[in-house]
């Protein structure tokens, strides 16, 4: 068994309360162990470094076909050539990266889990063939729910018990993760060209409003006991004025409480907050109205937040909010690609330049850190560019330095064309708070683990963890005085141990250990009923046949099954 | 007692029909009855076990004919003639499944070979307009629970996709579309009169190679613009209507075959069929859809999209960077130009479709055709690999015309000893990689070439 001892870091590891205490972690068969338990290992000298487990990605579109059409029809996304040793295979793509430098990628900045935010289940073999052609990370992939005729149907009628049978024969037909929520009804709705943009706004036909669909999903998360929560885009997204309808959003959670097995301590989880966080009723007059939103979060133990950080740069916009892509394509008058899935969801890609010569990016940029830097706990916000959406997830260390570092962000802010109007528009500029390292591990590796229900596994370096270990060039005691140096650290970190196996050294992948497929196998009561509406819904609405809709074991790559009982 | 199988995946159209039912005989060797299938799917199962099937690699032989090898001489042959090329190309993939395509690759990038598959003479088109305005669509189910119009462009799926129309577009009864047939307008606009044409309720006749100006003309109409007496042999008055009609439309989908993207205007036809899908979601929903031909001729835009960020005309001869430029670095162009030196048919016939002279020219280097049949391009290659038939005796995933995934099941196991694609690859990959080990050993690792640096210093 092999055997590793990584010495003398300063240790930051949340889920323990370790606030950069200099330790040793011992590593024998892929495991964390008490470094008492080593007898020969091999040595990593981490002194002067900072050892934190490794990354874990609570939202991040990486795998699936909206992600693939957005590689497809963007071919101007491959100018840059990549700068690193090249790895077993070849590396394309920027904002959207093939899922051979995705895996890469995220190596290189010390992840190891990254978790797909939205799958559509009618394409599941699609996802999985993806996740099995991605290097190294763990992959799960939620299953979109918000829009799902069965659940719009079982939820009108008040069947949470239902719901429940159908959401575990879903999770398990897909190898899903948990629930996840885009634009309630407003997707349905854009099979017909339309949108609900507001919680009461009813469904057409399915007559049913986003409200009662979250509270009913949020019934059915917490009947099944999941590890992670509901996971919700709100409606609304994107447009000025709309943090009343996140606030609306945000209570609907009011009065729930998570029942589970995994450590989860919040009922719904609330994605990419800096896309619901606008007020004024315009872009001409938009502004941040992160503080009503973040006093709500705040004062509001049940909940989870991620951030969703511009990074002012050329992406691509990709959602399974069909109707905003749409309202997008509008406004910046690009190529739009549109995916409506036959009972389940919908799908749009826009790419989208994100400058800091436009004052709405720059509005959007001060917001995105805003809410970050008014969190009163950071086990409860995490850093995400809701890749890539607000930015490609290689902007992390970006993000990181920002948060980080005020100097940073005034360096940033110089750029801005519009400098007093953003400045008027939000308050970055009065936030003087800069983040601790301590608070990074919070944001990046045990607050979203806790939060996805996995901090037995991954997020934490307790013995009996997974051996998933970054180590960063960056000495608390003496951090760099210049903030690119936080985020040079960060982008390539010193050492990655993945499973127990050097993966990355000096910013280089040196080795591809295998990865892992996480999905959630949930027992429940047969339901003759659900039985009964999945076989006419196959039958009769569908265009695949029922028995080749679950995905097919010889699909399924290292899987990684957490089981749930409710019987 | 004869065997059925169920909810079988059809190796035929991109309609990818997955409720075949296929009736194995009790040994397990014969296939004996094919539901559901149209003639051609059926005639592809049927051929599997039908007649007689090609056993082993066959390699040329000095005299002409062909010579029966092992597999182990066949995977060391394409290696070594992988190895020895300069710029191979590697074509075809419209009947094989992803994984096959996904081995491909891999041996591909290995090589340092161009990759490319049948789009380049089909919908490549497609792909070039979908770069610059992309692809407003929907799954084709979506078409049959709400779609109340259905437009066909230049297509003709009565013969090319012969249950597209019952399954999916005209005919099916769906969730908001309960009457079917009844409650939908067909509109088919086409050149010739074909048989889809008959199921319309509007047929307009095009004038030949001037799809662009009607589809100008539609454009104007909808925006509320005025247009000539007539447009593209079609008059005003009926353009109008059947403006109306787009516009008034529930939800709507405009399928288009080869009749758009390889007529005259080629890409920007296609171009102007999706400006005009957007211009129509200002009034209501409508999505548009290439009729691709092959059951997983998607997948290789999916699955090289995926590795490499391009769906087709992928030069991988840089090895740390792939390249995209149709025209260039597609495949019937490099062998007008004669710029490979080897070539590999995998699951189609490059020696049928493509032009006679850049057969010609392919043939002049080492030719090599993986396929489970005879075909023209077998018969005039250096080395034919059979493989096993997917959907038949290989399951596997394929990208249905919507880029859905169809999970393709086996329903008897290949003639014994036959191969799969994925297998097949998997094998040449490791043999590229003994060839280089074996080099490397010999002479050391290739070093940087010798010399002065331009610029350097004297």
């Amino acid at each position: 068994m092999s055997e590793l001892l990584i010495r003398n870091g300063f240790v930051f590891d949340p889920l323990q309360g370790i606030k950069g205490d200099r330790m040793d972690i011992g590593i024998k068969g892929g495991k964390i162990v008490e470094t008492s338990a080593l007898n020969n290992p091999k040595t990593i000298d981490a002194a002067g470094m900072t050892v934190m487990a490794g990354g874990v990605d609570i939202h991040s579109h990486v795998v699936g076909p909206k992600v693939n059409v957005g590689r497809l029809f963007r071919p101007e996304d491959k100018l840059f050539k990549s700068p690193h040793k090249r790895c077993s295979r070849m590396e394309m793509g920027s904002s959207v990266p093939s899922t051979f430098k995705t895996g890469y990628d995220y190596a290189r900045m010390g992840y190891v889990f990254v978790n797909e935010a939205a799958m559509p289940p009618l394409h599941s073999p699609h996802v999985h063939e993806e996740i099995r052609d991605t290097p190294i990370i763990d992959n799960a992939a939620m299953p979109v729910f918000g829009n799902n005729w069965f659940t719009l149907e079982y939820l009108k009628n008040n069947e949470i018990e239902n719901n429940a049978a159908y959401t575990a024969w879903l999770l398990r037909a897909t190898r899903g993760f948990g629930i996840k929520v885009v634009n309630p009804g407003g997707s349905e709705a854009w099979g017909w060209g339309l949108n609900c943009l507001h919680i009461h706004d009813p469904v057409p036909y399915f007559d049913i409003t986003p409200a009662e669909i979250v509270k009913g999903l949020i019934e059915t998360n917490e009947r099944l006991g999941l590890p992670h929560s509901v996971h919700l885009h709100c409606n609304n997204l994107g447009n000025p004025g709309n943090y009343t309808d996140t606030l609306d959003s945000l209570r609907l959670a009011e009065g729930y409480t998570p029942k589970n097995d995994f450590g989860r301590e919040q009922v719904m989880h609330v994605t990419h907050l800096q896309f619901h966080a606008y007020g004024g009723d315009s872009w001409k007059n938009v502004e941040s109205r992160t503080k009503e939103i973040m006093d709500y979060v705040n004062a509001h133990d049940n909940i989870t937040v991620d951030m969703g950080q511009v990074t002012l740069d050329e992406t691509t916009t990709m959602t399974a909010d069909g109707p905003f892509e749409y309202h997008l394509r509008a406004g910046n008058n690009l190529k739009w690609a549109n995916v409506d899935v036959e009972l389940e969801t919908a799908a749009g890609v826009v790419p989208y330049i994100y400058s800091p010569k436009i004052k709405a990016s720059t509005v959007q940029w001060a917001v995105g850190l805003e809410l970050a830097l008014l969190a009163k706990d950071p086990m409860r916000i995490f850093l995400t560019t809701d890749h890539p959406n607000a930015g490609p997830f290689t902007r992390y260390p970006q993000v990181i330095a920002w948060l980080m570092s005020r100097a940073a962000r005034d360096e940033t802010m110089k750029t801005f064309k519009w400098l007093d109007r953003t400045i008027d528009a939000t308050s970055i500029d009065s936030i003087d708070r800069e983040l601790t390292l301590y608070e990074i591990a919070q944001m990046t590796r045990a607050g979203p683990a806790r939060a996805l229900g996995v901090s037995n596994m991954y997020g934490g370096l307790a013995p009996g963890m997974d051996a998933d270990i970054a180590v960063y060039a960056l000495n608390p005691g003496d951090m760099p005085s210049d903030p690119a140096g936080i985020e040079k650290a960060f982008s390539r970190c010193a050492w990655l141990v993945k499973d127990g196996v050097v993966t990355v050294r000096d910013g280089e992948v040196v080795s591809e250990p295998a990865k892992r497929t996480v999905w959630v196998d949930v027992k429940v009561p047969e339901n003759a009923q659900v039985q009964r509406d999945i076989y006419e819904h196959f039958l009769r609405h569908y265009s695949v046949k029922l028995d080749n809709y679950s995905l097919f074991e010889e699909h399924l790559h290292n899987s990684r099954v957490i089981e749930v009982d409710t019987t | 007692m004869p065997k059925k199988v169920e909810n079988v995946g059809c190796p035929y159209c991109g309609v990818c029909c997955d409720d075949l039912v296929v009736t194995v005989s009790d040994d397990g060797k014969k296939i004996l009855e094919v539901e559901n299938a149209c003639a051609i799917g059926n005639q592809i199962f049927h051929h599997a076990t039908g007649g007689e099937r090609i056993r082993l690699p066959r390699l040329r032989q000095p005299d002409g004919t062909y010579k029966d090898i092992s597999y182990e001489e066949a995977v060391d042959y394409a290696a070594k003639v992988l190895y020895n090329a300069k710029k191979p190309l590697i074509y075809g993939f419209g009947s094989t499944n992803c994984e096959g395509m996904a081995a491909a690759a891999k041996v591909a990038e290995k090589a340092g070979a161009v990759l490319d598959n049948c789009a380049s003479i089909c919908h490549g088109s497609s792909f070039l307009a979908i770069f610059d305005n992309g692809y407003p669509s929907c799954t084709l189910g979506e078409t049959k629970n709400r779609a109340d119009v259905i437009v066909y462009w230049g297509a003709n799926p009565a013969h090319a996709h012969p249950r597209h129309m019952s399954r999916y577009s005209i005919f099916p009864r769906g969730f908001f579309t309960g009457k079917g047939h009844k409650s939908r307008k067909i509109i088919v606009i086409d050149p010739r009169h074909t048989d889809t044409a008959q199921m319309a309720d509007i047929y307009l006749q095009v004038k030949q190679g001037h799809d662009y100006e009607l589809f100008d003309a539609f454009r104007a109409v909808v925006r509320g613009h005025e247009i000539p007496d007539q447009v593209a042999g079609i008059k005003r008055e009926q353009i109008v209507e059947v403006a109306e009609i787009l516009k008034k439309a529930r939800f709507g989908t405009i399928f288009y075959g080869m009749g758009l993207c390889h007529s005259d205007g080629r890409n920007h036809n296609v171009d102007i069929a999706i400006s005009l899908t957007r211009d129509l979601n200002d009034f209501t929903k409508w999505t548009i859809m290439a009729m691709r031909g092959h059951y997983n001729i998607t997948g290789p835009g999916a699955v090289w999209s995926w590795q490499y960020g391009y769906p087709y005309c992928l030069d991988l001869t840089k090895r740390d960077i792939a390249h995209m430029n149709p025209g260039e670095t597609s495949s019937v162009d490099l062998a007008m130009r004669d710029e490979v030196d080897a070539f590999f048919n995998v699951g189609t016939d490059a020696g049928a479709h493509f032009p006679i002279d850049a057969v010609k020219h392919l043939r002049k280097h080492p030719w090599i055709t993986v396929d489970p049949n005879i075909n023209m391009a077998s018969e005039i290659s250096d080395l034919h690999i059979p493989v096993g038939i997917v959907g038949v005796e290989v399951p596997g995933i394929v990208y249905r015309m919507d880029n859905v995934p169809i999970q393709y099941r086996k329903v008897i196991d290949p003639p014994e000893g036959v191969i799969s694609d994925e297998e097949l690859f998997e094998r040449i990959h490791q043999r590229l990689c003994e060839l280089e080990a074996e080099e490397t050993a010999k002479e050391g690792a290739k070093a940087a070439p010798e010399g002065v640096r331009a610029g350097s210093e004297p």
